[in-house]
């Protein structure tokens, strides 16, 4: 069974399971969402994080407000992990005036400034940009902050990626590249858009680089430390690349408009079992090591239901924008 | 003949079109299984030396078409939807759209960029754009904006068999299954439009999406006793200028509906053109309805607010109307 490392010495168990807990959070999110839009009860689509969570919550329980972070299309997850509100990001989703967006973003624009969140992003690669200035400014104002770009295995072969790379790595910048390899670009497999190893990208440019295991919480905050830290200290950028799988479709609802599969059903349900899992494999460690019991687990499941209920029930009961917003917020004046 | 809807019409022109020609090849991300329909089926039958799935890389896309253009082929690049132009805009403004001149007319370039354009489905801001104000003001390009599944599959052929860049761009939301002509050679014309309604009072020029919705309003002023003459652009680079001024002519007020942002829209171009070459014969002002100066909102009940719906339009011409 591929467990997680029994014990790492910088990794405490109430780390671990403040991690557990919020990537648990951004789950019974998304599975809330996954059901919903059968039945339309939000407009617009929605790309979910469901098997990657590992990656989001490690890394981001490492930051605070003054970092930031700039993400994808498939962006729930690191709006939660970063301290997002999950009760505002509902209410986006749900197209209402009290979303974080004021109901004007919607899932792929999910996006909280004062805590550092740059925001989710309809355009693939269409963050690295921003991630790299808001690493200037941090490096400039010399405050310690660090700015992380998530990105996929797709967003990878946009030429930008060179681009931000070399300027960071020239520049010193506390940058942190946080590739999230699910093996997908939407329908098509990675290696068959790809050419290379992604993280060997970074090789030439002299980056850090650090392969992990991306449904390995452990692995991940490990990797996400080293890289954290050499920000924190004036040392540059660093490149991860962690391994991963997206459970679910690309976009919800995608087998009403594809012409064929794409991927193979074994394939998904194996990503969905203990060993793969990064949510059934925390819990295994968990038990394992009597850190806690199925009781407990249970529990803290519950509490995470509860508080996800309380968002989607805020969300409905939200008021629609006033029309009158539709044409504020477009230039200052 | 058979009734289609939009992205069948196109395939089955694009399917025509690689038989036709063995130079025409076709590529973009997904190409292979179709995030969207048009390309369904094409690597099966053309394969996937001529059907390529790109990694995403838009600047390379539309470079590539240029280069491949210049050497021989006739490149179909599939951008999915109208945001991803500007992404791979460089290649398109400083190349496609200004080698043939710089080089004083040595290479032709039949390319088609082809892209889903448009709101209304709460996609948002950067999925929802109607870029074609851009691509008017480069010159060196043709636009042509299909609004139907039968202009879509005759102009998709055209496009293929120009030898210019064209930029062919449909509705997302793609409007009601047509009768689509099954003959392998029916084309509509770059740069003709088409009167699809007779009426003496008003003109309506209407683009893309806006066209179903201008048929809708002029239904209900027909049965206010309003007769409209509506005209369906499909081509913004060349505009059709004979078609619509001899309308203008005919009921000396227009308005113009474009799914673009008011702000240099292909209306107030249009608006441009009749009032230097048709001013005398117009008893109104020129009107134009279109999208407000923002973004696309998410929220539905914004986005309608900012789109033009069928009253945006009934009401724009009974105003005009009752200043006379
Ligand atoms: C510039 C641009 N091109 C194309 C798209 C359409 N698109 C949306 S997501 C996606 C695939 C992204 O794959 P990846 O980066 O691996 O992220 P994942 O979906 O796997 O999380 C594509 C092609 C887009 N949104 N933006
Ligand atoms: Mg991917």
């Amino acid at each position: 069974m591929m467990s997680i490392k029994n014990y790492v010495n910088n990794l405490s168990d109430e780390d671990l399971k403040r991690i557990y807990k919020k990537m648990l959070m951004i789950r019974k999110c998304e599975e809330h969402l996954g059901e919903a839009t059968k039945n339309g009860a939000f407009p617009g689509a929605v790309h979910l994080y469901i098997g990657q969570e590992a990656i989001a919550v490690p890394l981001c329980d490492q930051l605070n407000d003054s970092d930031w972070i700039s993400s994808t299309h498939r962006g729930h997850g690191h709006f939660i992990a970063k301290g997002g509100d999950v009760k505002k990001m509902m209410a986006e989703i749900y197209g209402k005036s009290t979303g974080i967006c004021g109901g004007k973003g919607g899932s792929m624009h999910v996006a909280d400034f004062k805590k550092g969140i740059i925001g989710a992003n309809g355009v693939v690669a269409g963050g690295m940009g921003l991630a790299v200035g808001a690493a200037l400014a941090s490096k400039m104002d010399g405050n310690g902050a660090v700015s992380i770009i998530f990105f996929g295995d797709g967003a990878a072969n946009q030429g930008v990626l060179m681009e931000a790379m070399n300027i960071c790595s020239l520049w010193n910048l506390p940058m942190i590249f946080m590739c999230e390899n699910n093996q997908y670009s939407e329908f098509t497999h990675t290696s068959e858009v790809t050419s290379g190893k992604i993280v060997d990208r970074a090789e030439p440019f002299g980056i850090p680089k650090y392969e992990v295991d991306g449904n390995n919480a452990v692995d991940v905050w490990q990797a996400a430390y080293q890289a954290v830290q050499r920000g924190r200290n004036d040392e540059g950028p660093s490149f991860i690349e962690a391994h991963t799988y997206r459970q679910r479709g690309h976009v919800e609802f995608e087998y009403t408009f594809l012409s064929r599969t794409y991927r193979d059903q074994n394939e998904v349900e194996l990503w969905k079992t203990n060993d793969k899992d990064p949510i059934l494999r925390l819990e295994s460690y968990f038990i394992e090591h009597n850190k806690y019991s199925g009781d407990d687990i249970e529990k803290i499941q519950k509490e995470v239901q509860d508080e996800v209920d309380d968002a989607v029930k805020f969300a409905i009961e939200s008021p629609e924008p006033d029309i009158t917003s539709a044409m504020e917020h477009m230039i200052e004046r | 003949m058979s009734k289609q809807r939009m992205m069948p019409a196109i395939n089955l022109a694009l399917q025509e079109e690689m038989k036709r020609d063995n130079r025409v090849i076709l590529y973009g991300e997904d190409a292979g299984i179709s995030l969207l329909g048009q390309t369904t089926g094409l690597q099966e039958n053309f394969g996937k030396d001529r059907v390529r799935d790109t990694p995403i890389c838009e600047n390379i896309m539309t470079g590539m078409a240029v280069g491949a253009a210049a050497a021989g082929y006739r490149p179909i690049c599939h951008l999915l939807y109208g945001n991803f132009i500007y992404t791979g805009f460089d290649s398109i403004a400083n190349q496609a759209a200004k080698l043939k001149y710089m080089t004083a007319g040595q290479v032709k370039l039949p390319i088609v960029y082809m892209a889903v354009i448009g709101g209304g489905r709460s996609a948002a801001a950067q999925h929802s754009d109607i870029p074609y104000p851009a691509l008017m003001n480069l010159g060196g390009v043709k636009v042509v904006v299909p609004s139907n599944s039968r202009t879509a599959k005759g102009l998709l052929k055209s496009a293929i068999r120009d030898d210019n860049p064209v930029f062919y761009l449909t509705a997302a939301g793609g409007g009601r299954p047509e009768e689509v002509p099954d003959d392998d050679n029916y084309i509509i014309p770059i740069g003709k439009s088409e009167v699809i309604n007779q009426g003496n009072d008003v003109t309506i020029i209407s683009i893309g999406s806006m066209t179903l919705k201008s048929l809708q309003a002029t239904k209900k002023l027909n049965e206010k006793g309003v007769g409209v003459d509506l005209i369906d652009l499909l081509s913004l680079v060349p505009i059709d200028e004979d078609t619509i001024i001899n309308s203008l002519k005919k009921t000396g007020r227009v308005i113009i509906v474009d799914e673009a942002r008011d702000i240099c829209s292909a209306a107030s171009h249009i608006s441009a053109i009749l009032s230097d070459k048709a001013f005398k014969y117009l008893k109104s002002p020129i009107k134009r309805v279109t999208v407000k100066d923002v973004a696309i909102p998410y929220s539905p009940i914004l986005e309608s607010h900012v789109i033009p719906e069928v009253a945006d339009i009934v009401n724009c011409i009974e105003e005009l109307l009752e200043l006379n």
